[in-house]
């Protein structure tokens, strides 16, 4: 034995009722606020300048108003045993994970045939189901809702798990989930209503961003204080990675959405940013959510749930504490790549693109401690399809972090820039890495979760694989093909300087592509979609395991 | 360091979470030379290129690097190369260009592009209006809106149609029948079958007959008597089966009803009058040329 296991907390009988008495009251004051904020949305709704902000104030005053109901029938009620794992918000945080993603990879398949059909931007969807008002929902869903309720729910589990500490705040988390549910709703009736700050990933106006920063705020404290109030000595890597994911798209958020309002009855807000300095915030704004919620937060998700699913240790402790470092230090300054041969000057872009550069290895130590955890363990790749999975969500990771340093070098991007490689190269990470982890994550999750003994279907975890990863690899080859090819028209030029090609021609020839594509993003839903039905039989038909260790016991 | 229970084979940290332990391994060789490796060839190419911001500026780099230069120079230098070309077509009379086969290459080639950047955005990529009725001319055809001689052309591009920035945009209004009253429902609906007459369609002769003296006091004179239509006042033929706006029934009939005022930008302000010249000599070309 290494050292001691901390001992269990005692709770006595007295501390108990005095508990009690102090929850009571705690209890009447989330009334009076639940009920202030349902009269102040309601009187907000009245004067709203916009539909979004009065469909928005009706969201708060029906959450307040749900709210209240339910504590109403829940005062006083007893409070929770501290030995226990708070696994009920991790549970409804894996619904929600399946659900959005169902969402958003089906907004994004409609939107990918729109592209290659114009005429499916239907008349009578005009202005709130055409291509335009589609689209941020699209991304948001999938990274925002999908991503971001996957986070929440393994960020909830894991830190549990490896500090031995029930969720910090009683039911703070409850609140940051429902908060954040909250916050997808918003936003997603926003974009199609019209309500958008136009700026990429960060669509929404200032009321959302608000919300969203209370939230998050919350989301914070119960995380650090779980850390905080930790019963292992060292905090494990994976809650480096989950804390920077927090704190950093905290500091993102605040930074890109300053924003003053018109009204304070309406929507619209005018940003504090202009020009090209609006443009570099937005991109150091958008690139770093790539980098501490797409890949920093994954990559927590990545270091709990591979080595738990191979039962073998983490490859090397050196590595990942140098590259979590390198990673942080680094992927901050890699914005300015997103805007070469713009108004942005010169240097700018020098050190997005030479700090993208110098991300590469940063970005594969993940990699390496991914895969090389597997050795000794290669065997099961054959028996085990969600370790299958994770591998190669981590093979597509480590193949979208060479090709985004290789995009941002000048020479390259001036071919890749505003085409459809891009997309291929997001959507290989987002659907390669940031699916396959998240679809990983919950095979492990759910008969944990719901005390089930095994999955329900290992074949059709099988069948979601090969849909999966077939259907990615359609997606992105054929948006490099398309990608290069429009990249090579757009500058293709004859001997005296004229341009060969109107942009009609190239959309034209991308044609068949777009329908390559629309086939790979509908595999793609449909291996989802497979995997909601076995998880779902999992938890109605697979018997229940034998009683697991749900304390919150610290490892041996 | 081993953990003393360790039950691997190699050296692991001796922590536990949740029953992961991490192996003590070296960062793996290749991986940090290749770090190292991207780092040093960062800080050359910050000693090379435009870099680090100071005070006033930033590190100019010792290629002396720019952009906004790079760019510039390609353009002079394929404005150069062309130079000569663009003064002969200045100094050669608009009706000669075809007549110089060099120069007349080079006219459609420089006018294709200049088409495929500007006009193909409404006249489409093949220049062929998008489809029949699109409201936006074919150029493919030899039914001309405003002439189609290469004088014409230029004029049109030079200064639009219909638009607000040129005086000397190309101008004509229809009235809109219908909507201000000048013609009754039945009037509209006995001249509307009139000129499905006149373009060889189905109509009802009896109606189309009653049609014909309205169309006489109300749209001869600016489509002619015989519906053949009048460039100097760009009043498209009615007689023929070519429609701007559609030619079916109910297309016609809103036409009378509401009219069209379609508008075309002019180029005078955004292409030199060398790029007009040759952006006319190209859609004369295009088989309609008059």
């Amino acid at each position: 034995m290494a050292r001691q296991a901390p001992t269990l907390f005692e709770t006595g009988g007295n501390a108990k009722n005095t508990t009690k008495g102090r929850k009571k009251m705690w209890d009447y004051v989330k009334l009076i606020v639940l009920a202030a904020v349902a009269v102040l949305a309601a009187i907000a709704a009245s004067h709203a300048r916009d539909i979004a902000y009065l469909v928005h104030m009706m969201i708060f005053m029906g959450a307040a108003v749900i709210a209240f109901l339910w504590q109403i029938r829940h005062m006083g009620e007893a409070v929770h045993n501290q030995n226990e794992y708070m696994d009920g918000v991790v549970r409804y945080g894996v619904v929600a994970t399946a659900f959005w993603g169902v969402v958003g990879f089906l907004v994004g398949v409609v939107i990918a045939f729109q592209l290659a059909f114009p005429d499916l931007n239907l008349a009578a969807l005009q202005g709130y189901g055409n291509f335009g008002r589609l689209r941020p929902l699209h991304t948001s869903a999938v990274i925002f809702a999908f991503g971001g309720n996957a986070l929440l729910a393994t960020a909830f589990y894991v830190v549990q798990r490896t500090t031995a500490a029930r969720l910090f705040g009683g039911g703070l988390a409850w609140f940051v989930f429902w908060g954040y549910q909250v916050f997808i709703l918003m936003a997603a009736t926003g974009y199609v209503l019209g309500s958008t700050q136009g700026q990429e990933y960060a669509e929404p106006e200032w009321l959302t961003d608000l919300w969203l920063t209370i939230v998050w705020v919350a989301f914070l404290l119960v995380y650090l204080g779980t850390l905080i109030k930790r019963r292992e000595p060292h905090i494990y890597v994976a809650n480096w990675f989950y804390l920077a994911f927090i704190v950093t798209i905290a500091m993102l958020h605040l930074v890109n959405n300053l924003q003053i309002p018109v009204s304070l009855f309406g929507s619209d807000s005018v940003p504090v940013w202009s020009g090209v300095q609006s443009a570099m915030v937005q991109w150091w704004y958008g690139h770093n959510a790539v980098g501490f919620f797409l890949t920093a937060g994954f990559l927590g998700m990545m270091y709990y749930f591979i080595p738990k699913q191979a039962e073998r240790p983490v490859y090397s402790y050196k590595l990942s504490i140098i590259h979590f470092w390198a990673l942080i230090f680094l992927y901050i300054w890699a914005g300015p790549h997103h805007l070469h041969y713009t108004a942005l000057p010169d240097w700018a872009q020098t050190l997005g693109m030479t700090f993208s550069i110098m991300l590469w290895m940063p970005s594969w130590g993940g990699m390496i401690n991914g895969l090389m955890t597997l050795s000794g363990a290669w065997d099961k790749l054959r028996t085990d399809p969600v370790i299958r999975m994770m591998v190669v969500a981590v093979g597509f990771y480590g193949m979208a972090t060479f090709e985004g340093p290789m995009m941002s070098i000048r020479a390259v991007n001036s071919l890749s820039h505003y085409t459809d490689w891009t997309i291929g190269h997001v959507h290989s990470g987002a659907l390669g890495w940031n699916g396959m982890i998240t679809f990983g994550a919950l095979y492990y999750l759910v008969p944990k979760l719901w005390k089930r003994e095994r999955l329900y279907s290992l074949s059709l975890v099988s069948w979601h694989f090969w849909l999966a990863t077939i259907g990615i690899v359609l997606y992105a080859a054929s948006m490099w093909v398309t990608g290069i090819m429009e990249g090579l028209m757009w500058r293709q030029v004859d001997a005296q300087g004229f341009l060969v090609n109107s942009f009609a021609d190239t959309v034209a020839a991308k044609f068949p592509m777009y329908v390559v594509r629309g086939l790979g993003g509908t595999m793609f839903l449909v291996g989802a979609l497979i995997m909601c039905y076995n998880l779902w039989m999992t938890v109605r038909k697979v018997g229940e395991a034998k009683p697991a260790a749900t304390a919150a016991v610290a490892a041996e | 360091m081993a953990a003393p229970n360790s039950k691997h084979d190699r050296p692991t940290t001796g922590h536990s979470w949740d029953g992961i332990e991490e192996f003590d391994n070296p960062l793996p060789r290749w991986w940090l030379w290749i770090f190292y490796a991207t780092i040093i060839w960062s800080v050359v190419y910050w000693i090379l290129f435009p870099a680090w911001p100071l005070i006033n500026g930033a590190t100019a780099g010792v290629l002396g690097y720019s952009s906004r230069q790079d760019v510039e120079a390609e353009m002079v230098a394929v404005d150069d190369a062309n130079a000569v070309w663009y003064q002969r077509l200045l100094d050669t009379n608009l009706n000669d260009i075809a007549e110089d086969p060099e120069l007349q290459r080079f006219a459609v080639n420089a006018g294709a592009a200049i088409f495929r950047a500007q006009c193909s955005q409404c006249h489409g990529a093949g220049a062929d209006g998008l489809r029949p009725g699109s409201g936006f001319p074919n150029l493919l055809d030899d039914e001309w809106m405003w002439g189609g001689t290469t004088e014409d052309i230029v004029q049109t591009v030079t200064y639009g149609i219909r638009n607000e920035d040129f005086p000397d945009a190309r101008y004509s209004e229809m009235p809109s029948f219908g909507r201000d009253g000048l013609l009754t429902d039945e009037e509209i609906t006995q001249v509307v079958n009139h000129v499905l007459n006149i373009s060889g369609q189905a109509h009802d002769a009896a109606l189309a007959e009653a049609g014909a003296e309205v169309f006489d006091l109300n749209c001869s004179s600016c489509h002619g008597v015989d519906g053949g239509g009048d460039q100097f006042q760009g009043a498209p033929a009615l007689n023929n089966a070519i429609w701007l706006y559609g030619g079916s029934e109910a297309e016609i009939t809103a036409s009378v009803q509401n009219a069209h005022f379609g508008v075309m930008p002019g180029f005078a302000d955004r292409l030199s009058e060398a790029q007009i010249r040759a952006v006319a000599s190209y859609v004369h070309q295009l088989g309609g040329g008059q």
